[in-house]
C-alpha cells in the first residue's frame, strides 16, 4: 500500500488503570461505610474514602504525565486526537444525562407529585385521605407532613453567581482565542481570571447554604424542594470545583510551557467542561431559582 | 503532519520487541491495553458471574420445589433474588456482550485496537471490584440487598437493610465502568473503522453495538441518580420518594425504569447482531434486507425512552398515559417483527448447516420471539392489570434474557471461540450442551406462563398448594439447566487447551474481516488498516 497512513498508537502495558480500579474500589467501600457510620458515629470507613482518593489523585497525575509526554514525542496521529474529542463529547454527554435524571425529579415533583397531593385531577381522595389540610404550592414551603421552610429567592446572590458564572465563560472563550493567536500574556490573565471566578462562585455559594440553612430554614431534609435545591446546586458546585481544579491544572501547564495554537487538546477540554457546567448552571437558574 | 509520521516511526522501530507478544505472568492481565486480552477477560468474568449468579437461581428454584418454607428463610430467599438479577444483569449479560465488542470490533471494523486502550483495561478491572463489594455484602450483619434487582423505593429506603449505602456505592462504580466501556466502543466505530468501511458495510453486529453504546451513555447516568436518590433518601433524610416531604414513591420507578428500560435493548440489541452474523454464515447466504436491520435497530432504541412505565401500569397513572404506553410499547414490535422477518428470509432457501452457534441462533430465533409475544400480552395495560407481578412476567423476561441474551452469548462463544483459540470445539458435547439447553430451559421457564397466569405471585418463597405440580417441574428444569451449562464450562476450557486446528476462515460461509486474520488471532491485528472492497 503506497498510500500513506498514520500509525495509531496503541500503548504498552499500563499499570495505571488497575491501580485506578482499587482507587475506585476503596471509594466505594470508604464512602458505603462512611455513609453507614455516619448516624451510629465512629468507624474508620472515612479514612478508606480518603485513602481511595488519594490513589485515585496519584493514579491521575501518573496516567496524564504518560499521556503528556507521548504526546510531546509526537505518538499521537490526528486520528488519536479525535479519540481523544469524541470522548470527551461522550462524557460530557453522560454528565448531561446524570443532571438530567435530578432535574427529572424536580419536574415530578412540581409537576405531578406536589399537586397529586393536593388533590389535583382524580386525586381528591388522596388529599383527603392523607394530608386533608396540605394545600399544593411550590416552592413547597410546607411538607404534606408538616415541616415548613422559606424558600430561596433568585434575586440577590444567585443572580450575582449567575453572573459571575457567565463572565467565566467569556474570560475562558478569550484565553482560548489567546491560545489560538499564541498570545501567552493575555492567555495566563484570562486564564486566572476564569479561576478566580470559578472560586469567588463557589465561595459565594457556601454564603448561600449558610444563609439556607441559617436563616431561612432550608435544609437537606426539608422536604422536596430541599432536596431538589441542595442536590441539583450541590452537584453543580461539585462540578464547578473539579472544572476549577482542571483548569488551575491547565494554567499551571500553560505556566510551564506547555500547548500550542494548534496543539491543546487538554485546555479545550477543560474548557468544554467549563461551558458545560456553564449551560448547567443556567438551566438551575432558570428551574430552581426562578421559576 | 509529515513530520509528525516520520518521528513516530523511529520511536515504532525501538518499541517493536515486547510489543508484538504479550508480557509474560499474571502482569499481563493486570496492565494490558490489548483488545483481545481485555476481551476475554470481560468474558471469563462473565462466564464467572454466570456460575455464581446462576447458582443462586438453583438456592431459589429449590426452595420452590415444594410449598412452603423448608430451605432458607425469607429474607436470604429475598436476597437470592436481588443478587440473582442483577449478577445477571449487570454481572453476567452486559460484560459478555463488551467482551465480544472488545474482541470482535476492531476485527471486524479494521481497527488496531480500541480508541482508549487504557480506559478500556480501566473499564473492566472496576468490574470484579463492584462485584466483589456487592457479593461480600451478603456476608455482612443484616445481610445484602434484598430489595429485588429494581430496588423500589420504599424497599430500599425506609425498609431496607444498613448495608443498602454498599450496595449504591457497588452500583455506582460498575455504571462508570459501563460508561467507560461504552464511550470506548462508540468512540472506536466512528473513528476507527478503515479506510472504506463506510457506515452501511458495517457488520451488523457493530451497528448494534454502536447504538447500544449511545444508549448506555444515556441512561446508566440516570441509574447513578436514582440509586443516589435512594441513598440520600435513606441516609440523608431527603424525601424524593416520600409522599410526606412532598414527594413520591412512583417517581423512583419513573426514573428507575427511564434508565430500565432502555437497559433491557443494551441487553438484546448486540444479541440481534450477533444473529444477524450467524444466520448468513450459515444459511449460506447474504443477509436479507440489511438496511433494514439497521434502521430497525435504530428505531427500537429511539422508542426504547418513551415505553418506560410500561412497566408501571398498575401505579394508578392517568388513563392517558396509560394509553400512551402501551400504544408505544406495542409499536416496538413493528422493528422488532422487521428483524425476525429478515432471519427467516435469509434463511429460506439457503443451503442451511445445523453447526452449534446455528442451532443456538435458530433457538434464539423461535424463542426469542416467544419473549416477544408474551410481551405484547403484557403490554396491553388492561391485561396486564392481571398479570403484574405474577410468575407470567418471569417468564417473559427469561425468554427474552435467557433463551434471548444468553442463547446469541453461547452462540457467538461458538462461533468465535476458534477464531480466539485457534482450536475446533468439542462438537459432540457442544451439541449436547445445546440440546440438553434447550430442552430444559424450556421444562424450565414455558410452565411459569402456566402458574403466572393462575395467579402465582413472583418474589415470594411460599406458594399455594395448586402450584406445587408446575413448580416440582420447573424446579427440575431450572436444575437441568443449570448443569447443562456446565458442560459449556468444559467445552470452552478444553478448546482453549487443544483440539483440532482451524484455518482463518473457520467458517466457509462466513464473511468479514475477522476471517482474514489468522486462528488463533495474532496478539495484534490490522496495525495498518486492510483494504476494504
Amino acid at each position: 500500500m503506497n498510500q500513506k497512513y498514520e500509525k495509531y498508537y496503541v500503548p504498552a502495558q499500563s499499570p495505571w488503570p488497575i491501580v485506578g480500579a482499587f482507587a475506585m474500589f476503596f471509594i466505594a467501600v470508604g464512602a458505603g461505610l462512611t455513609v453507614m457510620q455516619a448516624r451510629s458515629g465512629g468507624g474508620a470507613g472515612h479514612y478508606l474514602l480518603y485513602a481511595g482518593i488519594g490513589v485515585l489523585i496519584y493514579m491521575l497525575f501518573r496516567w496524564f504525565k504518560n499521556v503528556i509526554e507521548e504526546s510531546d514525542q509526537g505518538l499521537y496521529s490526528a486520528q488519536m486526537d479525535r479519540s481523544f474529542r469524541q470522548g470527551m463529547s461522550w462524557f460530557i454527554f453522560s454528565e448531561v444525562m446524570f443532571f438530567m435524571a435530578f432535574f427529572g425529579a424536580l419536574f415530578y415533583a412540581r409537576m405531578i407529585s406536589v399537586p397529586w397531593l393536593g388533590g389535583a385531577g382524580n386525586n381528591a381522595m388522596t388529599n383527603e385521605v392523607l394530608w386533608p389540610t396540605f394545600e399544593a404550592m411550590w416552592p413547597l414551603v410546607t411538607t404534606p407532613g408538616g415541616g415548613t421552610t422559606q424558600a430561596m429567592g433568585w434575586q440577590g446572590l444567585p443572580l450575582i453567581n449567575t453572573l459571575i458564572l457567565l463572565a467565566s465563560s467569556v474570560t475562558l472563550h478569550f484565553a482560548h482565542v489567546a491560545m489560538e493567536n499564541n498570545k501567552r500574556g493575555p492567555l495566563k490573565v484570562f486564564m486566572a481570571l476564569t479561576i478566580a471566578l470559578g472560586v469567588v462562585f463557589l465561595g459565594l455559594q457556601v454564603l448561600e447554604y449558610m444563609h439556607a440553612y441559617q436563616d431561612l430554614g432550608l435544609t437537606l431534609d426539608a422536604g422536596v424542594y430541599g432536596n431538589t435545591f441542595f442536590l441539583l446546586t450541590g452537584f453543580h458546585g461539585m462540578h464547578v470545583t473539579l472544572g476549577t481544579i482542571l483548569l488551575l491544572v491547565m494554567l499551571i501547564r500553560i505556566l510551564k510551557g506547555h500547548f500550542s495554537p494548534d496543539k491543546h487538546f487538554a485546555f479545550q477540554a477543560a474548557a468544554w467542561y467549563w461551558h458545560f457546567v456553564d449551560v448547567v448552571w443556567l438551566c438551575l437558574f432558570v428551574f430552581v431559582y426562578v421559576l | 503532519m509529515s513530520s509528525v509520521t516520520q518521528q513516530h516511526d523511529n520511536t515504532a522501530a525501538h518499541h517493536d520487541d515486547g510489543h508484538h507478544h504479550p508480557a509474560k505472568g499474571f502482569k499481563r492481565w493486570l496492565y494490558t491495553t490489548n483488545h483481545k486480552d481485555i476481551g476475554s477477560l470481560y468474558l471469563i468474568f462473565s462466564l464467572t458471574m454466570f456460575l455464581i449468579g446462576g447458582a443462586m437461581a438453583m438456592v431459589i428454584r429449590a426452595e420452590l420445589f415444594q410449598p412452603g418454607l423448608q430451605l432458607v428463610d425469607p429474607h436470604f430467599f429475598n436476597q437470592m433474588t436481588t443478587v440473582h438479577g442483577l449478577i445477571m444483569v449487570f454481572g453476567a449479560v452486559m460484560p459478555a456482550f463488551t467482551g465480544l465488542a472488545n474482541w470482535m470490533v476492531p476485527l471486524m471494523i479494521g481497527a488496531p485496537d480500541m480508541a482508549l486502550p487504557r480506559m478500556n483495561n480501566w473499564s473492566f478491572w472496576i468490574l470484579p471490584f463492584a462485584f466483589l463489594i456487592l457479593l461480600a455484602s451478603l456476608f455482612m450483619p443484616g445481610g445484602g440487598p434484598a430489595f429485588g434487582w429494581t430496588f423500589y423505593a420504599p424497599l430500599s429506603t425506609t425498609y431496607s437493610n444498613d448495608n443498602t449505602a454498599l450496595f449504591v456505592f457497588a452500583v455506582h462504580i460498575m455504571g462508570i465502568s459501563s460508561i467507560m466501556g461504552a464511550i470506548n466502543v462508540i468512540v472506536t466505530i466512528v473513528n476507527m473503522r478503515a479506510p472504506g468501511m463506510t457506515w452501511m458495510k458495517l457488520p451488523l453486529f457493530v451497528w448494534t453495538w454502536l447504538i447500544t453504546a449511545f444508549l448506555l451513555i444515556a441512561v446508566m447516568p440516570v441509574l447513578a441518580g436514582a440509586v443516589t436518590m435512594v441513598l440520600t433518601d435513606k441516609y440523608f433524610a431527603t424525601s424524593f420518594f416520600d409522599a410526606a416531604g412532598g414527594g413520591d414513591p412512583v417517581m423512583f420507578q419513573h426514573i428507575f425504569w427511564f434508565f430500565g428500560h432502555p437497559e433491557v435493548y443494551i441487553m438484546i440489541l448486540p444479541a440481534f447482531g450477533i444473529i444477524s452474523t450467524i444466520v448468513p454464515t450459515f444459511s449460506r447466504k447474504k443477509l436479507f434486507g440489511y438496511a433494514s436491520m439497521v434502521y430497525a435497530t435504530s428505531s427500537i432504541a429511539l422508542l426504547s425512552f418513551i415505553v418506560w412505565a410500561h412497566h408501571m401500569f398498575t401505579t394508578g397513572m392517568p388513563v392517558a398515559a396509560e394509553l400512551f404506553f402501551m400504544y408505544a410499547t406495542m409499536l416496538i414490535s413493528v422493528p422488532t417483527g422487521v428483524k425476525v422477518f429478515n432471519w427467516v428470509a435469509t434463511m429460506w432457501r439457503g443451503s442451511i448447516s445445523f453447526e452449534v452457534p446455528m442451532l443456538f441462533s435458530i433457538a434464539f430465533i423461535v424463542l426469542f420471539t416467544l419473549g416477544g409475544f408474551s410481551g405484547l400480552m403484557l403490554a396491553i395495560t388492561p391485561a396486564d392489570f392481571q398479570y403484574h407481578d405474577t410468575y407470567f412476567v418471569v417468564a417473559h423476561f427469561h425468554y427474552v434474557l435467557v433463551t434471548g441474551a444468553v442463547f446469541s452469548i453461547m452462540a457467538g462463544a461458538y462461533y468465535w471461540l476458534p477464531k480466539w483459540t485457534g482450536n475446533m470445539f468439542n462438537i459432540t458435547l457442544a451439541k449436547w450442551h445445546f440440546w440438553l439447553s434447550l430442552v430444559s430451559v424450556n421444562v424450565l421457564f414455558f410452565p411459569m406462563h402456566f402458574v403466572g397466569l393462575a395467579g402465582m405471585p413472583r418474589r415470594i418463597p411460599d406458594y399455594a398448594l395448586q402450584f406445587a405440580d408446575f413448580n416440582a417441574i420447573i424446579s427440575l428444569g431450572g436444575f437441568a439447566f443449570g448443569l447443562s451449562q456446565l458442560l459449556f464450562v468444559v467445552v470452552v476450557f478444553k478448546c482453549a487447551r487443544g483440539g483440532d486446528k482451524v484455518p482463518a476462515k473457520v467458517w466457509d460461509g462466513a464473511e468479514g474481516l475477522e476471517w482474514e486474520v489468522d486462528s488463533p488471532a495474532p496478539y495484534h491485528t490490522f496495525e495498518t488498516p486492510p483494504e476494504i472492497k
